[in-house]
Formats: C-alpha cells, sequence, structure tokens
C-alpha cells in the first residue's frame, strides 16, 4: 500500500496535519507565530546537522530547535531586548549559520528547495513511522498538559495562582513546537511550517464559538488543505508544501465569507 | 509556623521589588477559615501586589508566605480575553476545575448571570464579567478565596447584593476570604479585619479601629472615617435579571 509515493505522501501529510491542528491554535491564542517561524528557520541547521553526522533529520532538527528554543528563553529573561527583535536575531542568525553550513558541505548533493518547500517525493516508510508515532506522542502529551496551557493561555496569573504551573506547561509546549516542525518538516517545508500551524486554525477561528470546536475545525481544514494541496502538487507538478498552503489559504477565504455573515446577523 | 489550624494563608514581612523599587514591603497578615480581611490603600499602594504574593504568583520575594491550602478561587482585577481565542462563559468555568453542570448553574445563578452561559466571554459587559469571574471562583467551593476588586464596573444594587453574596460564601462555605475594594461602605460593613495599605501597612486591625486610626484619615480623608455609619435602606422589591420587578 505504501509503495505508492502518493499514497506515502497522504498519508504522512494526514498525519502533519491531526497534529498541526490543536497546534496551530495554541499558536494562534498565544500569539505564537513568529516564534514557529524562529524554530523552522532554525530548522535549516538541523538538516545540515544531520547530512553532515548521517543523523535522522527529523530527530536532528528536534534537537537543534528545542535548543534554540531553550536558548531564546534564557536570552527573554536576561536581556532587555523585545520579543520580536529576539526572535528575529535567532531566526536569522540559525537561517545563515545553516547555509553556511551547506555551503561548506559541497561534497552532498542538497535539494535546497526540497528543504525550504517541501518534497512529496522524499517521503519514505520511516518517515511515515516517524510522523505517526511522533505526532501520537506529541497529542498525548498535549492532552496531559491541556488544562494548565489552556488556562494560562485565558490567564496566566489566574491559572498559577489556582495551582496548575502554568511555566512547566509553557516549557512543554515549547518542545512540542520543536517536536511538531521536525516532523512535518519534510512535508511542508521549513519555511512554511508556520503556515501549516496557523492558517487552518485562523480558519478554524472565523467558524467557531468554542476552543474546542475551534480544534476541530483546525484539524478538518489542515485535513482539506492536505488532500487538496498534494492532488494539486500532483496534478501541476508544483512543490508540496507551496500547495498545501495556498490551499489552506483558499479554506480561510471561504471562512471569511462565514464570519461576514454571523457578524451581519449580530447587527 | 500555623498559628491555628484555621489558618488559610499567612504572610509575614512579606514584600516584592520589581527592578530595585519595592511595590509592597514589610506585609503582615494573616486569613483564617470563614473570615474576611480587606485590603484597602490608594492606587499604587500595592493592594494586587500583596495578594500576588499571597497566592504565590510572584516567586522571589522578601520575607515568607505560607500557604495551607490548595484550594483557591481567585478574581484577578483584570482579565483580557484576546478575539483570536472563541470561549463562552461554560467553557471559562471549566477552565481550572472540572466541575459538574449543575455546580456551574448554580454559581452562575448566584451572581445573576445563569442567562449568559452560552455567550461569548469577549461579547459581555464590564459588570457581566465581574458576574461570572465571581461565578467561577465560587463554583469550585474554595476554601481561600482572593477577590481584586471583584464588583468593579457592577451597577450600585448589583453592587451591594454582590457583597453580600460574598459574606454569604464565607459563612456558608466556612472560606477565608482576602478582600481588596476601594469601597469603605462595605469594606467598613462586611470585613473582620482590615488591612491598610500604602507601599507599606499604615494600620490594620478591625474595622472601627482603623477609621479612627489617624493614618487612616491623613490617607483617605477626615470623611472616610465617618463611613462606620453605613448608608442603609430597605427595598421592597428587587429587579431580577430578566428585568422583572420581584416584591419581597
Amino acid at each position: 500500500m505504501f509503495d505508492d509515493f502518493f499514497i506515502r505522501a497522504l498519508f504522512a501529510g494526514i498525519g502533519v496535519a491531526l497534529v498541526t491542528g490543536p497546534l496551530g491554535c495554541f499558536v494562534v491564542w498565544r500569539r505564537l507565530s513568529y516564534f514557529g517561524d524562529t524554530l523552522s528557520h532554525s530548522a535549516l541547521l538541523g538538516v545540515t546537522i544531520a547530512y553532515s553526522f548521517q543523523f535522522n533529520i527529523a530527530f536532528s532538527v528536534f534537537i537543534i530547535s528545542a535548543l534554540i528554543a531553550l536558548i531564546l528563553i534564557q536570552l527573554q529573561n536576561k536581556t532587555n531586548l523585545p520579543g520580536d527583535a529576539l526572535l528575529g536575531l535567532l531566526a536569522h542568525s540559525s537561517l545563515a549559520v545553516g547555509l553556511v553550513v551547506i555551503g561548506f558541505l559541497s561534497f552532498i548533493r542538497f535539494d535546497i528547495m526540497g528543504l525550504l518547500f517541501g518534497d512529496i517525493l522524499a517521503v519514505t516508510v520511516d518517515d511515515l513511522l516517524i510522523i505517526w508515532i511522533g505526532g501520537l506522542l506529541i497529542l498525548v502529551v498535549l492532552k496531559l498538559i491541556w488544562k494548565s496551557l489552556f488556562a494560562s493561555t485565558v490567564n496566566y496569573e489566574l491559572a498559577e495562582a489556582e495551582g496548575l504551573n502554568p511555566d512547566r506547561a509553557k516549557a512543554i509546549f515549547t518542545i512540542l513546537m520543536a517536536a511538531v516542525i521536525a516532523i512535518s518538516i519534510k512535508m511542508v517545508g521549513l519555511l512554511l511550517i508556520t503556515g501549516m500551524l496557523i492558517i487552518p486554525a485562523a480558519m478554524a477561528r472565523n467558524v467557531s464559538t468554542s476552543p474546542l470546536q475551534m480544534v476541530f475545525y483546525s484539524i478538518i481544514g489542515g485535513l482539506l488543505s492536505v488532500i487538496l494541496g498534494l492532488y494539486s502538487s500532483l496534478e501541476f507538478n508544483t512543490a508540496s508544501g507551496p500547495s498545501i498552503i495556498a490551499a489552506s489559504l483558499f479554506l480561510f477565504i471561504l471562512s471569511l465569507l462565514k464570519i461576514k455573515q454571523t457578524s451581519g446577523l449580530k447587527n | 509556623m500555623r498559628s491555628n489550624n484555621d489558618t488559610l494563608v499567612k504572610l509575614q514581612n512579606a514584600g516584592y521589588q520589581l527592578n530595585n523599587k519595592f511595590l509592597v514591603e514589610g506585609v503582615s497578615l494573616e486569613v483564617q477559615k470563614g473570615k474576611i480581611v480587606t485590603l484597602i490603600g490608594p492606587n499604587g499602594s500595592g493592594k494586587s501586589t500583596t495578594a500576588k504574593i499571597a497566592l504565590g504568583i510572584y516567586k522571589k520575594i522578601e520575607g515568607k508566605v505560607e500557604k495551607y491550602t490548595d484550594k483557591i478561587g481567585y478574581v484577578p482585577q483584570k482579565i483580557s480575553i484576546d478575539w483570536t481565542l472563541p470561549i463562552r462563559v461554560n467553557d471559562f468555568m471549566l477552565l481550572t476545575d472540572n466541575i459538574g453542570e449543575q455546580q456551574i448553574n448554580e454559581s452562575l445563578s448566584l451572581t445573576g448571570v445563569l442567562h449568559l452561559k452560552n455567550k461569548n466571554l469577549g461579547n459581555l459587559s464590564g459588570g457581566e464579567f465581574q458576574r461570572v469571574l465571581l461565578a467561577r471562583a465560587i463554583s469550585k467551593k474554595p476554601e481561600l478565596l482572593v477577590l481584586d476588586e471583584p464588583v468593579q464596573g457592577v451597577d450600585f444594587t448589583g453592587e451591594i447584593a454582590l457583597y453580600q453574596l460574598i459574606k454569604k460564601i464565607s459563612e456558608e462555605l466556612n472560606c477565608g476570604i482576602l478582600l481588596i475594594s476601594h469601597d469603605l461602605h462595605t469594606v467598613m460593613s462586611a470585613t473582620d479585619h482590615v488591612v491598610c495599605l500604602n507601599g507599606h501597612v499604615c494600620c490594620s486591625g478591625s474595622p472601627t479601629d482603623v477609621a479612627h486610626n489617624h493614618e487612616y484619615k491623613a490617607l483617605f480623608g477626615e470623611q472616610a472615617s465617618k463611613t462606620l455609619t453605613i448608608y442603609e435602606h430597605k427595598h421592597d422589591h428587587v429587579h431580577t435579571n430578566e428585568g422583572d420587578i420581584k416584591k419581597n
């Protein structure tokens, strides 16, 4: 069944969408889209290290992204630079270092476009396993920290006062972000992963009235984007990442119609 | 040391500083089961900071805080709900604890906002939102309630009713309450112990003691010490939330 590259890509995409749906909602709620960008830019460094030392790419990306996230948290506590400047600093410097390292690795043939924008031809059965097992783990951990993470998203002090340990939830969530980037890099490409997190969630916001509903629609939106995107990628011979993101943009625009309707009713 | 088994939280010489400047210092107070302790003081006098010290929100503090309960209900001074988060009153009630449907309905009825249960939190008025905040805090039947200006933005009759409710809750649940209020009327009528803050503890004691303290007078004016003669008048009817008038 998984002999066909397209079936592999489809299952990989479905696995990714199931995870980016709920995580994307938190990214939108907690205003972490640029944080997601920073982590995914740093993923390039992870990829080059994987190539240099023959590591597994997902594993290497996960380690590097998690490391960058930890450095970021340290910097936030130790310097007075505003958050967005720190994020930019880390995003671009890690991207730059990654590209410089690629320059040194001239003996390896790099599919740089595939790295940046995803490549459905590149998904192997091993990748599928990583996506599904890793994705399942991410979802289980998210379920465990859900209450605490959600409460602190609404109000940090309330969560802290009523004993929900929001700092721990935040730290764990950061690691989950690194993990989701690691498993989706082959499908969506590192430049577009944040889009996969944000756009379906933003679409879901337009049609939801409760948090769980938003998570549900975000997952549905992600799945539809993957299916639509992959089929058009096959049809028009375009890169998988941009096709998926373009499909999700299409869904987002559709959802704007719905929001126009409801706000019209209210007034 | 826990002075007795009724103590829920105890601050000893507690303080908190930000950027080398004390927001509040040298606060000692104790909240016991079934008692209401009220913090009063001008803006920026460290009332909310003191509450946050007591709650353990601030970690790096001076002095000592001892907390003897984990069942805490908190009404923060300010909560803003971002538009990106769709959340109904019902979802908010379940924020920190998995309480039952009946408990949710009961608490919302007590604060008079049951009819808002399925409304989006972002669409409530200031007063409605305060009532929901209070309902959420009491719904988990806490041992310690920390209320930071719980009736801000609530209409006048509602304000009196909510303060009566707070008093009733402290008796019925036998819970201790740390209340922050700028409404001297209420403070003087429904409180067991008053702590008057202005960066430090100006004076503290029973409402009567504090009202006669000269530092209190200096802070709030001569008029304030007369608030002991509480203005009370009786209504022969109440207004329900549906807008009907109900005779007593």
